[in-house]
């Protein structure tokens, strides 16, 4: 029966995107490639001081990127330390600056790591602050990854795009209209959207009970499309207010999986062979599928010594989604960097909470964060080829540019930049006495392995900007508040100038004819030597720190 | 000052003034159109689904759970149990909340293992019967549902205490059962305070 509903809920899913797949990834090959800009545009242009027709080196895009995130870092932790004083603030306090600090840089990351309880924010931090950055961080991504596209497809240009202008496309023409109409659905379907704070009602029984409020489904559509996953309420799309009923929980899995399994299309319509998107997008799938389909079945089987006593793994699980929607959910969420759950993850049987773990440290590719995923998969790619090239001794090339020293170096570094954080943020948090002692008696709510992997799926959240977590952990401790900050931090940025260094570079090659030598990089052979190539590197960094963690909790 | 430092301050400048425009667009004039809309075509979920008694007066909402016990924290007979909270102190509606705790935790086995006498207890039933949500705490701690079997387990202990027959409470609960949403997405279950509402009426 849970297969069943399993099954049907996958196939309601790639029925949906399949059929919105050409239409949708046509749309955005076409709002980052059209020379007209619409009249609102050009104001704001004009507004804000750039020249839409110029295009940007790639130095000046990353330098655009970073100083705008800059920005939205500086304003989000402003708002949050002045919050009491702001309108709307519902009697909360300022929050501390260790916890302000994490939480701007966790949005401005499209990360939307929760060190923060949504409770404790005022609705002006979270309309003006964290919905603003639930848009333009997804809009950043994005644009990262069209300009990556751009590399591709341009010839011995020294451009590639412009940041301003791809970035208020991307919100105005996609982000918005797109949050408008799922805004809508989810109000619909009871998601709360009102100024009402905090309303206390007397009971049946005669006590008395709070009832929250906010705009939530304003906030809620964008976290979801923009692959966010900031809870507006502690408990992230578990509470009813945010996700009521099972329809709704998996319309949120289609908002999540929409953009990022469209732009395989839009990468191939601007590359000037939609084959080439339909093989990332079965690279994409596949994962998806095998990944959706290891955690139900460990789910549904429920082992682990608390899940057997209750006669299933319903611990941190609502009675309304059941095993399915939670699961399906947990994939989704993690295989993209959204992070908001609608079960808790820490409770869930040892086995399966690995997976959700598996999916982050696979680098979010399947089919990853809005414009982070395909930026990911297409370095995956790259790598693929690299690999194949060294096979028959050819030298690699992608869509017909040439993958060099220089090419792999970034690639390369790309690829080590995550594991490096996870590996030495989890490293560093046991070897050194004191933040093992904060870690351990402030930090941790279980014990042993689950413990270790409470910290493990912390910086593996944080590296990858996903933000979902073994919630279990205490995340505002000054140890943890500092370092996943720093994950965050890096995780989206060094990954981010390492793309855009590739961009620039492929964007200045001129395209080299193939030959009857050229791998066909849009061939089944293909797309399973790009998907071995994903797991592989995982297997290779991560088996050893998850062999201490879910598998000694699960298999001993 | 040389190009480099002034082309930095030119982009420090645009990205600011980008920020702002986003903010007066996205955070306020998004919000306020979606608070519009949603006032104005949906005011009932809009609003937090509200649940009124005969008397009109707001109880709670249809979405969040509730506890139903009395001061002391102990359940009362003559209403539906709703599933174990780890928000606040039971069903706090300004800390939702799971208990993270995971599935080798001794505290969650010891709970499991209490909660499962008790319930089996409280309701005259063996410990076989009662169903997993009954013993186990929700994601959000304000899950307003239960199982349809942790109802059915229910119903004799409520129908005797309210002095009514077993039979007609057995209606009212598959009266408020929902199955899942367009048959497969979610699961069956049954909205406690609707029921409780509705077995108050039935008196009344």
């Amino acid at each position: 029966m849970e297969w069943w509903m399993l099954i049907a809920s996958v196939a309601t899913l790639a029925l949906a995107l399949g059929l919105l797949y050409r239409p949708v990834g046509d749309y955005m090959a076409w709002v980052f490639t059209t020379r007209k800009n619409w009249k609102v545009e050009r104001g704001i242009y004009k507004v804000i001081g750039v020249d839409p027709s110029k295009e940007q080196s790639w130095q000046v895009y990353l330098r655009s990127v970073l100083y705008f995130s800059v920005v939205g870092v500086l304003l989000l932790f402003l708002l949050q330390r002045t919050q009491q004083w702001l309108p709307y603030s519902l009697g909360n306090e300022n929050i501390d600056s260790g916890v302000a600090f994490n939480t701007a840089i966790s949005f401005v990351t499209n990360t939307n790591w929760q060190a923060y309880s949504g409770e404790d924010l005022s609705y002006t931090v979270q309309f003006a602050g964290l919905a603003v950055q639930n848009f333009v961080s997804a809009a950043t991504g994005i644009a990262v990854a069209v300009a990556l596209v751009r590399g591709f497809a341009y010839r011995r240009s020294g451009t590639i795009g412009n940041f301003w202008v791809d970035l208020v496309r991307g919100t105005f023409r996609i982000l918005l209209p797109l949050s408008i109409v799922g805004a809508i659905v989810l109000i619909a379907g009871g998601v709360v959207q009102n100024f009402n704070g905090y309303v206390d009602v007397t009971t049946i029984t005669g006590g008395t009970q709070t009832i929250p409020g906010g705009p939530v489904a304003s906030q809620e559509v964008i976290k979801e499309l923009g692959t966010n996953g900031g809870g507006f309420y502690n408990a992230n799309a578990s509470h009813p207010f945010e996700n009521p009923t099972g329809w709704i929980s998996l319309f949120q899995c289609f908002l999540i999986l929409l953009i990022p399994f469209s732009l395989p299309r839009t990468f191939g319509k601007m590359v000037g062979d939609n084959r080439q998107g339909y093989a990332i997008l079965a690279a994409m799938g596949t994962l998806y599928l095998a990944s959706v389909a290891a955690l139900a079945a460990f789910e549904f089987a429920g082992d682990g010594t608390a899940p057997q006593l209750a006669g299933a793994a319903m611990e941190g699980k609502e009675a309304r989604f059941g095993l399915a929607q939670s699961v399906i959910y947990a994939g989704t969420t993690t295989l993209t960097s959204t992070g908001s759950v609608n079960s808790m993850h820490d409770s869930y049987t040892a086995l399966g909470g690995m997976m959700p773990m598996v999916n982050m440290l696979l680098g979010e590719i399947a089919p990853g964060g809005v414009g982070a995923g395909l930026y990911g998969m297409l370095i995956i790619a790259v790598i693929a080829v690299f690999v194949a090239g060294l096979l028959v001794g050819r030298t690699p090339e992608y869509l017909g540019k040439k993958i060099g020293p220089r090419e792999m170096k970034l690639a390369s570094l790309y690829i080590l930049v995550m594991p490096l954080l996870v590996l030495g943020g989890v490293a560093l948090s046991f070897a050194i006495p004191a933040l093992r002692d904060s870690i351990v008696n402030e930090s941790l709510t279980n014990t042993g392995s689950h413990g270790l992997s409470e910290v493990i799926y912390a910086f593996a959240s944080g590296a990858n900007n996903n933000g979902s977590a073994f919630a279990g952990l205490t995340a505002s401790t000054p140890w943890l508040t500092a370092a996943i900050g720093v994950a965050m931090l890096f995780g989206r940025f060094i990954s981010i100038a390492l793309v855009l260094a590739l961009a620039g570079s492929l964007a200045a090659q001129d395209k080299i004819p193939a030959t009857a030598g050229t791998l066909p990089t849009h061939r089944p052979l293909f797309v399973g030597l790009t998907v071995g190539t994903a797991v592989l590197v995982t297997a290779l960094v991560f088996f050893p720190v998850l062999t201490l963690g879910p598998l000694a909790e699960g298999l001993l | 000052m040389n190009t480099a430092t002034r082309s930095s301050g030119r982009t420090l400048w645009v990205a600011t003034r980008a920020l702002l425009m986003f903010t007066v667009v996205l955070g306020i004039g998004y919000t306020l159109l979606i608070t519009g809309i949603g006032q104005l075509a949906f005011p009932a979920q809009a609003n937090g689904s509200s649940l009124t008694n005969n008397e009109g007066d707001v109880v709670g909402s249809s979405l969040i759970g509730q506890s139903f016990t009395d001061s002391d924290g102990n359940p009362l007979p003559e209403y539906f149990q709703s599933r174990p909270s780890a928000a606040g102190d039971g069903y706090d509606g300004r800390s939702s909340s799971g208990t993270n705790w995971g599935p080798e935790n001794e505290d969650l086995i010891a709970a499991i293992t209490e909660r499962k006498a008790q319930v089996a207890e409280f309701n005259g039933v063996t410990e076989a019967d009662v169903p997993a949500d009954a013993v186990t705490a929700s994601s959000s701690g304000l899950d307003p549902h239960i199982s349809p079997a942790y109802a059915q387990i229910q119903i004799d202990r409520v129908a005797d205490v309210r002095g009514i027959p077993a039979e007609q409470v057995r209606e009212l609960v598959a009266a408020h059962t929902q199955g899942p949403d367009a048959g497969y997405l979610g699961e069956s279950r049954v909205n406690v305070l609707e029921l409780n509402l509705a077995l108050d009426e039935l008196e009344d």
